[in-house]
């Protein structure tokens, strides 16, 4: 791993990944409010995941199955540093129903960050 | 004599009849899990292919030969397409449609009754085990009881009624079925797996191609365009209508919520349980018959978990059951007002016991022979070629152990690069 105050050249602890796991009918408001405080990116994907919210029954010929998997939806997006926090909580707020299966949303470090296109790394890359 | 009119309606029918077996293909392939929808959809498709063949190089022959003998099987007269002419054929048969057409439209029966078995199969019957097991189920069981029931044989002159084969075709595919999955054994992971349809829209499609098709198979059983004709259509309709209500009916006190699946399967099974009463009853006795198949068929679907075996898609329950509630309610409302050809009238209509007890024996009758003659074929297939797949293919899906294929490829990602 590089070291944070080395000064290579993208190898800054400066850039977060904020991973957030939804409901998946609370993806369009989590979208337009990451637009709307002016956010770049995002990436979604479809997911299934347990949680305290549990399992639901569907019923075929009278035979009963529980479904513990449910779909959810994660949502990932690379920001610098000292927006994590603000964009963390955008997504609380755009995605939150007060039900239980709402989600969670966490914040990890990224090492480097790449345009593939022009090999902008760091903050100019996202 | 031919007359154009029958003619003409039983062009038309058959192509009804024909078009039943890509609906169970549908009615079925929804229920399977997606790895083995292509199993499902070949094992009925390929009964469109040798059967056809096996009917009149053989099967039609050992079934309507001897016509009107009350024996219990034809002879070779017919066979190898021999004397089947376009004509009205021998006077016995006393058609007003060319014989080849009959031979056509009683093909298209024995294309699909085969391949209702599959239902109970699913998901693990060994492709060229089916193969040879239909074909040799064809001759040998099939076309036995087509004659004593279809043909004059000895059912017939009994006193036994089955409009367009309740017995034959649905109590005679039901009881085989039963015996094949004792032999096949059950599904890995059945009953606690779950094992849930891949698509419904495909089943409640199929419902809708069968509920169509059948109208040739019951209204065509009159072999003419003709009063019984249009009483066995309109009989047609209402039982199956009468049936999706009674089986939900059934779902919504059991457990709260009418389901899709529910109701194609009553309606199924109201189409089953009229079949053998079609051109025989008449007035508001289709709906009692095919409401009372709904009911007891969403009952009698429960037996496979009660005894244990792996009735994959009900074919028992629906098929098996409905057939012998038709059977004997036939025997409560045959009328001979409807159709000449009822001499013992029902219970309901003043006719006392005997077509019940008729109906009775012909139920049990096939019941037995069918099970017993197809468990033999089927335990001697399965000592010399296999049965079942074996559980790393029945694991993977009949689709691609079976047939090198994928039902289903969504996306752009992964690549399939040609090796030839």
């Amino acid at each position: 791993m590089g070291d944070p105050s080395a000064g290579t050249k993208g190898y800054r602890a400066d850039m977060k990944l904020v991973t957030a796991i939804i409901k998946p009918h609370k993806v369009d408001d989590v979208k337009d409010a990451l637009k709307a405080a002016g956010l770049t990116g995002m990436t979604i994907d479809e997911v299934k995941g347990f949680g305290r919210q549990g399992g639901k029954t569907e019923i075929y010929r009278g035979a009963e199955y529980v479904v513990d998997l449910l779909p959810k939806v994660r949502v990932e997006t690379v920001v610098p540093d000292e927006l994590a926090d603000q964009v963390a909580e955008i997504i609380m707020v755009a995605a939150r129903t007060g039900k239980i299966g709402d989600g969670k949303v966490w914040i990890s470090t990224v090492d480097k960050v790449m345009r593939i296109r022009t090999g902008e790394s760091g903050p100019d890359a996202v | 004599m031919i007359d154009t009119g029958d003619t003409a309606w039983m062009l038309i029918a058959t192509g009804l009849v024909l078009f039943m077996t890509p609906g169970l293909a549908f009615f079925y392939g929804g229920m399977v899990r997606a790895k083995n929808m292509l199993g499902m959809l070949m094992q009925n498709f390929f009964a469109m292919g040798l059967m056809a063949i096996l009917w009149v190089a053989i099967a039609f022959s050992l079934a309507f030969g001897n016509f009107g003998d009350g024996g219990i099987i034809g002879n070779l007269d017919f066979a190898w397409m021999r004397n089947i002419t376009s004509d009205a054929g021998p006077d016995a048969f006393a058609l007003t449609i060319p014989f080849v057409l009959f031979c056509a439209y009683q093909m298209t029966f024995a294309v699909i009754t085969p391949a209702l078995i599959t239902g109970a199969t699913a998901d693990r019957f060994k492709f060229k085990a089916y193969a040879v097991f239909i074909a040799v189920w064809l001759v040998i069981v099939y076309a036995p009881v087509a004659h004593w029931v279809f043909a004059g044989g000895w059912l017939a002159k009994l006193g036994a009624l089955d409009f367009a084969g309740g017995a034959v075709v649905h109590i005679n595919a039901g009881a085989a079925a039963l015996a094949v999955v004792l032999v096949l054994g059950k599904r890995h992971g059945w009953p606690r797996e779950g094992m849930h349809p891949h698509s419904l829209p495909f089943t409640l499609l199929g419902t809708g191609i069968l509920w169509f098709g059948w109208f040739g198979f019951n209204a065509g059983s009159a072999l003419g365009a003709n009063g019984v004709a249009a009483q066995a259509l309109m009989n047609t309709f209402l039982a199956a209508s009468a049936g999706m209500l009674g089986w939900l009916l059934v779902e919504q006190i059991k457990e709260g919520k009418p389901t899709t699946l529910g109701a194609a399967s009553g309606a199924v099974a109201g189409l089953v349980a009229i079949t053998p009463c079609a051109g025989f009853v008449g007035g508001m006795s289709p709906i009692l018959i095919g409401f009372a198949a709904g009911v007891l068929c969403v009952l009698a679907i429960r037996l496979k978990f009660r005894f244990g075996y792996d009735d994959s898609l009900d074919v028992v329950g629906v098929h098996l059951v409905g057939g012998i509630v038709g059977g004997l309610l036939l025997g409560f409302f045959a009328d001979s007002k409807v159709n000449k050809l009822v001499t013992n009238e029902g219970v309901f209509l003043g006719g006392g016991f005997s077509l019940l007890w008729f109906q009775f024996v012909a139920c049990a009758v096939t019941f037995a022979f069918s099970f017993v003659a197809s468990f033999i074929i089927a335990k001697v297939i399965d000592k010399t070629i296999g049965m079942r797949v074996s559980e790393e293919d029945e694991a993977e899906g009949l689709d691609f152990s079976q047939h090198a294929e994928t039902a289903y490829s969504f996306g752009s990602t992964g690549s399939m690069d040609r090796l030839n």
